[in-house]
């Protein structure tokens, strides 16, 4: 059993609110599927229209339980992001209600505010949730698979949401899903069907299209500087190269009198 | 400021003679950089630059870091988060302080195993070997409290689990626990203190790196033959030496200029590769993860830790002779902090008179063992403690004090070492001859070997 595998799927287990007894059973290697992202390698970037689909899916779908708590409004529409139109994005925030403080009263969601944290407890905030899972380790310890994947956090999510086998078990007073991407029970239903949003831009709402749009729009939720931390990236390396070619010649230069004297005598 | 004879500072212009009469510090920096320095550095003596810049960009990136950071457990993961999204550049200081922690990990273990090979700890050299320790410790410190800080699951049981050593100790270790952490669990009073700490130490840190310069600038650099510079007199000493400005700090400006370039790529394209995702999870107490791992360049002596099972015979030996005050854990705690005192010891343990293992044929062997092993021991720390995985971690613990407490001692009197070089300046010289000669202007010369 691999350390990361073991780790990823008994905690997957105690946050999806499974009894302790269960986390022995989910002691079966979980099946990810390495799904292509667009944002995926050195120069990938999200697509602003999947994440607007996603943060469709995640609207009309996952906002029912699950949170978002460290993610405001506001960035919606933040360059490199689901782009969305300033209008658009106060309207969706007018659907969600927060608490306010000063007025101790719920009121409606506006640009500075924040998702709403998770409705029940045994829902976990999505916030983070592809940077919190691992869909890929090993081979034996070694990280390889990780190095040549990537850490495999969205592919998780997508293979999660497509990993229901359709069996279930009633346990405990609750009822509990088999799930191949988690390799063992969990506790929350399969809850993508085809057809059930209608994208704007014509795409099928298949049951893949919208766990993998999700999925891209939670890897946005959790990392929404990624294009302008790769772009620092390049730059970083193109600026490091040039000064590391000059300092190569400059001290090429300066030992050269240093090692013709030393190989005269 | 070093014992090899070479021209002093002397102040030449009226301003410098009147700076110079009230406080010497351009006499000091002068001195400094312009200590001579043996020609035949190779390129394992870039480290300590590298280790420098290190800790310039944590203590910069840090202070950033603390002007937006909040120390209390309800925020501490939520303010990351801000640092993350809403502060300029945010997210780049804090991946930098995270990867940065890194570098400086791995830089001081190669700083530590150049060390090693070319006997730098050797007489005159044992008060620098045992600085740089202390700072190795108060670095492990330093990097324990700073993984706390942003209160994550992994931040919090690796808490948990390493101030659990202290209470190991039989006797006070209850009570001692209980004064580290401010309570009874991990919690608010140490989330704070941790803060507080993180930010003293790395000051400490700095302090304890001007010793260590002071101490190495006195004995003179050691260098890869091991051989001393001649010190009869100044015209001796420079055939065997150059001055570190420019000559060094060019050629370690190259290497760290080479070496950013990975550290940034690491930073800009895969920033999370090295840390574990379990750190994304906010800390909760009430669930544990089933793996507590720390982070990697700890995992050697996390797995020297967990060897020591209640099945291993020496800890039912110990256990037996010391009426049960010993058990298990304890004796894992004290492997893991005496794998690191006998490390601090190496310049009493190694018994040879040569101090380079280039001239040791037997050393080499042993002491590519221990890196090996060293490796070995840093992923079976990362593997669960159960089966082959301890046994493996049991028998790289036994490598590892064996090296030092037998094979290094042995190693003095059983081995015959070759005849070092005259001087620095013939293994300068040497080396030159035995490469060819890629200069266009002049014809090549015949390779010489080197020996």
């Amino acid at each position: 059993m691999k350390l990361r595998t073991l780790a990823v799927a008994a905690l997957s287990a105690v946050v999806l609110a499974l009894p302790a007894t269960m986390v022995e059973a989910s002691k079966v290697k979980g099946e990810v599927t390495n799904f292509d992202f667009s944002f995926q390698g050195l120069t990938g970037t999200y697509d602003r229209n999947q994440l607007q689909r996603g943060l469709q899916v995640y609207h009309e779908v996952c906002s029912s339980c699950h949170g978002l708590q460290y993610v405001a409004f506001r960035t919606l529409s933040d360059r490199n992001g689901p782009e969305l139109p300033d209008e658009q994005m106060r309207a969706l925030a007018d659907m969600y209600e927060v608490w306010d403080d000063a007025l101790r009263d719920w009121r409606p969601a506006t640009g500075p505010d924040h998702f709403p944290e998770s409705q029940f407890e045994g829902a976990p905030d999505l916030s983070l949730m592809t940077k919190a899972r691992a869909g890929f380790s090993g081979p034996y310890g070694l990280g390889i698979n990780q190095l040549m994947k990537g850490i495999g956090g969205p592919e998780y999510v997508a293979s999660f949401l497509l990993g229901y086998t359709g069996e279930d078990d009633f346990q405990a007073g609750s009822m509990f899903y088999y799930n191949n991407a988690y390799g063992g029970w969990v506790s929350m239903a399969p809850v993508l069907f085809d057809d059930m949003v209608f994208y704007e831009d014509g795409t099928p709402a298949t049951e893949e299209q919208m766990a993998l749009d999700v999925a891209a729009f939670l890897a946005w939720t959790a990392e929404p500087k990624l294009v302008e931390r790769k772009h620092a990236g390049f730059v970083g390396v193109i600026f490091l190269s040039v000064l590391a070619a000059l300092l190569y010649l400059t001290n090429k230069q300066l030992w050269a009198p240093v090692k013709r004297a030393a190989k005269k005598d | 400021m070093s014992g090899i004879p070479h021209d002093h500072y002397e102040p030449k212009t009226n301003a410098e003679k009147y700076v110079h009469r009230r406080l010497p510090i351009i006499g000091l920096i002068y001195d400094t950089i312009m200590i001579p320095t043996p020609k035949n550095l190779n390129w394992m003596w870039i480290w300590g630059i590298v280790l420098m810049v290190c800790l310039v960009l944590q203590i910069v990136t840090g202070i950033v870091l603390a002007m937006h950071y909040t120390p209390h457990v309800d925020h501490a993961f939520a303010s990351v988060e801000h640092i993350m999204r809403n502060v300029n550049g945010g997210h780049m200081l804090r991946y930098l302080h995270q990867n940065g922690s890194m570098l400086f990990f791995f830089a001081v273990y190669l700083h530590m195993f150049r060390s090693m090979y070319y006997g730098s700890y050797k007489a005159p050299r044992e008060i620098t070997w045992i600085i740089g320790m202390l700072i190795y410790l108060a670095m492990m410190a330093t990097a324990f409290m700073g993984y706390v800080l942003p209160w994550g699951q992994m931040s919090f049981w690796g808490a948990t689990v390493i101030t659990g050593l202290f209470g190991a100790i039989p006797g006070i270790g209850e009570t001692l626990q209980l004064w580290l952490l401010g309570g009874p669990a991990v919690d608010n009073a140490a989330l704070n203190r941790f803060f507080s700490l993180h930010y003293l130490l790395p000051f400490v840190i700095l302090g304890l790196v001007i010793v260590h310069v002071w101490a190495f600038h006195t004995t003179g650099n050691n260098n890869p033959t091991g051989v001393e510079v001649r010190r009869g007199s100044k015209e001796e000493a420079q055939k065997d030496t150059l001055p570190f400005w420019p000559y060094f700090v060019i050629k370690d400006l190259f290497a760290l200029a080479l070496i950013l370039i990975a550290f940034w790529a690491v930073v800009g394209f895969m920033p999370n590769f090295l840390g574990h995702t379990d750190n994304y999870i906010e800390a909760n107490p009430l669930v544990t993860p089933p793996e507590i791992v720390p982070e990697w360049y700890f995992l050697p002596f996390y797995a020297i830790l967990r060897a020591f099972t209640s099945d291993v015979w020496l800890v039912i030996a110990v256990n037996w002779v010391t009426f049960g005050i010993v058990d298990a854990t304890f004796f894992g705690v004290l492997a893991m902090f005496g794998s690191i005192f006998v490390w601090a010891l190496l310049p009493w343990l190694d018994t040879s008179s040569v101090r380079s293992g280039r001239y040791r044929p037997m050393f080499k062997i042993w002491f590519w063992l221990f890196i090996v092993n060293f490796v070995v021991l840093t992923w079976a720390g990362a593997m669960p403690a159960e089966g082959i995985y301890t046994t493996i971690a049991l028998i790289g613990t036994t490598y590892w004090f064996a090296y030092f407490l037998v094979i290094l001692p042995l190693l003095g009197v059983l081995e015959k070492p070759l005849p070092e070089p005259a001087s620095i300046e013939e293994d300068f010289k040497s080396s030159l001859k035995s490469k060819p000669d890629n200069d266009p202007k002049g014809p090549a010369p015949e390779p010489i070997p080197a020996e």
